[in-house]
């Protein structure tokens, strides 16, 4: 709703993106005529909401294709690199986040949390450019843009989506690191750890058995609130690579005013990540037995 | 909890509380390197053209000097228009440092009144503030920016606007938070049996005690305002040319890195790189002060 409104004040017109400053102005009426666009706003939005609720998400106004034909593989193709980024971080980071815990307030946690917080803070097009400038041209062993040959095999995939995959990497890293840190911190110092120190077992079993299982399974979860920002996140770094995802073709919908595009990509999106936070609560009590949802506790 | 001990205690121990405060603040690493860093930046912004050694902007006849690489003339090379890349980012600085603290200000100042106004009524106003801002976080922060500003055309004012609302739930939340906690307290209770009228209780009473955690994420937020708008400007809706801006310098010349061209990129993203990690660092140390005591 929110969007349907702000794509109405957008100044211009999509007719006159679509052909052009010189287009002659009866041609600019005849295509806002057969786009719908000519219509009351009312009309426009009623007829889009009552497309979404029966699964026809209207057809984009400067593509002229069905919007569904645009973002399923959209979809897929962002779905493909966020994957490629977690598989790599979430180890990376829980690692990195435990080792730093371990030795709480050494040179190695300050390395760690500091290198982390600054990974984290600088944006992707800059690691972007960075990671191109030496795999892509100094090194030249990994491809500069993410769109594989169409028929490339799995490898050769992953080859393409590597230095696109490592940018959110890094972004999504230190945030990952940091809520292992503070899990692991916090399980260090439980009276559970002490007890199990006191009773004589080693340290690789105590940090194993007691204190890693009871920190990791909350930051496992929160990974999954993480979506929402990755999302932002692709827009950029799919723009640099030339990567059809998402994130690009919203950016594309934006600048050409193809609100219906824009609309549905930007519901997908926040529906995307609805689900992602839903999933990461149930996770989270499902891994964790003393939160129960709708028991008395 | 601090912030409440401190309320309780005398005025006498409040400004040892706040040397101490401050000693620990010059002594922490992570602080002084960010301030540094930070400091080189803001010089840059103040002084641009001063120091930099070309004109930014450039000439008619630099185009015949174009995308040289990085020599004893042009520290850092020249761009696709023959323009000295060090000059342009030198006084890049300008417009981020600018814009970027200014929207920052905006919505913590915007999300603290509402966040004390939601804390402190409750009810109705609370609710109904919450579940407006809560359907705006849930959507990434670039994509509101990004949709809003082809809304509304990019420009210094519309981008502070812009980035200062979308920080506004944000704000919001963090500042709520803390108002439910401190509304409870006996200060405020004795505040209200005293019949001080709301807005003198909310910001006269509770505003200087939740200031603390207010402070810290509003150097967070400066950081992510940075790298929101460095990155809608790398899109193409930041901070509009002819202004030396990084991410659009980024934006012009990413496409040539292939051909070799990498200067032209390469400066500004380090330039970006740079201040945010200098304002994060900055953070980091005030966290770690604040949340000591």
């Amino acid at each position: 709703m929110i969007i349907f409104v702000a794509a109405q004040v957008l100044p211009g017109n999509v007719a006159r993106r679509i052909l052009g400053p010189f287009a002659a102005p009866e041609a600019v009426e005849q295509l806002n005529r057969e786009l719908g666009t000519d219509r009351s706003l009312a009309v426009q939005y009623g007829d889009w909401i009552g497309g979404v609720l029966t699964g026809d998400l209207g057809e984009s106004l400067a593509f002229r294709q069905p919007v569904g034909t645009l973002l399923g593989p959209a979809l897929e193709s962002s779905a493909k690199l966020a994957l490629l980024a977690f598989l790599l971080v979430v180890p990376l980071g829980i690692i990195g986040g435990v080792a730093a815990a371990l030795r709480e307030g050494r040179l190695r946690d300050r390395v760690i949390s500091v290198g982390g917080i600054s990974a984290t803070t600088v944006p992707e097009f800059v690691w972007a450019v960075a990671l191109i400038l030496l795999f892509g041209i100094w090194l030249d062993v990994l491809p500069v843009t993410a769109q594989a040959p169409r028929d490339a095999g799995f490898l050769t995939e992953v080859k393409y989506l590597l230095l696109p995959a490592l940018c959110l990497v890094f972004v999504l890293f230190g945030y990952l690191a940091r809520m292992a840190r503070a899990g692991t911190i916090e399980s260090l110092d439980a009276d559970y750890t002490r007890t199990a120190v006191l009773k004589g077992l080693p340290r690789r079993t105590v940090i194993r058995r007691h204190v890693l299982r009871n920190s990791l399974l909350p930051t496992i979860a929160v990974v999954a609130t993480q979506t929402g920002y990755l999302v932002g996140g692709l827009v950029a770094i799919e723009f640099i690579f030339g990567y059809h995802g998402v994130g690009e073709l919203l950016f594309r919908a934006a600048q050409k005013k193809d609100f219906v595009l824009l609309e549905s990509a930007v519901l997908v999106v926040g529906a995307v990540y609805q689900v992602a936070t839903l999933a990461a609560d149930l996770l989270y009590a499902f891994l964790n037995p003393r939160i129960r949802f709708g028991s008395a506790a | 909890m601090s912030a409440a001990g401190e309320s309780l205690s005398l005025d006498r121990t409040a400004a040892p509380v706040r040397r101490e405060r401050l000693r620990l603040l010059v002594r922490s690493k992570t602080l002084v390197a960010g301030a540094v860093l930070v400091g080189i930046w803001v010089a840059c912004a103040i002084f641009g053209e001063l120091i930099a050694p070309h004109d930014p902007y450039g000439s008619a006849e630099d185009i015949l000097n174009k995308l040289r690489s990085p020599s004893g003339e042009h520290l850092f090379g020249t761009d696709s228009l023959g323009r000295d890349v060090l000059s342009r980012v030198i006084v890049g600085a300008r417009g981020i440092l600018v814009v970027a603290p200014l929207a920052t200000l905006l919505g913590t100042v915007a999300g603290t009144a509402l966040g004390l106004a939601a804390g402190y009524f409750r009810g109705l106003v609370d609710e109904l503030l919450s579940l407006v801002f809560n359907a705006f976080l849930s959507l990434p922060v670039v994509i509101i920016g990004l949709v809003a500003l082809v809304a509304v055309g990019a420009s210094k004012v519309t981008v502070t606007l812009v980035i200062g609302f979308v920080f506004t739930p944000i704000i919001f939340r963090t500042v709520r938070a803390a108002v439910l906690a401190e509304r409870e307290l006996e200060y405020v209770q004795a505040a209200r049996l005293r019949n001080e009228r709301a807005p003198y209780v909310m910001f006269a009473e509770i505003l200087p005690n939740v200031l603390a955690p207010i402070l810290v994420e509003f150097t967070v937020r400066v950081g992510y305002a940075i790298f929101t708008i460095a990155t809608l400007s790398f899109l193409g809706l930041g901070i509009p040319p002819p202004a030396p801006d990084w991410g659009i310098q980024i934006f012009e010349h990413y496409a040539l890195i292939n051909g070799g061209y990498w200067w032209p990129s390469l400066f500004p993203a380090l330039a970006i790189a740079t201040l945010v990690v200098g304002v994060n660092l900055i953070a980091d140390g005030l966290t770690q002060v604040f949340e000591r005591q």
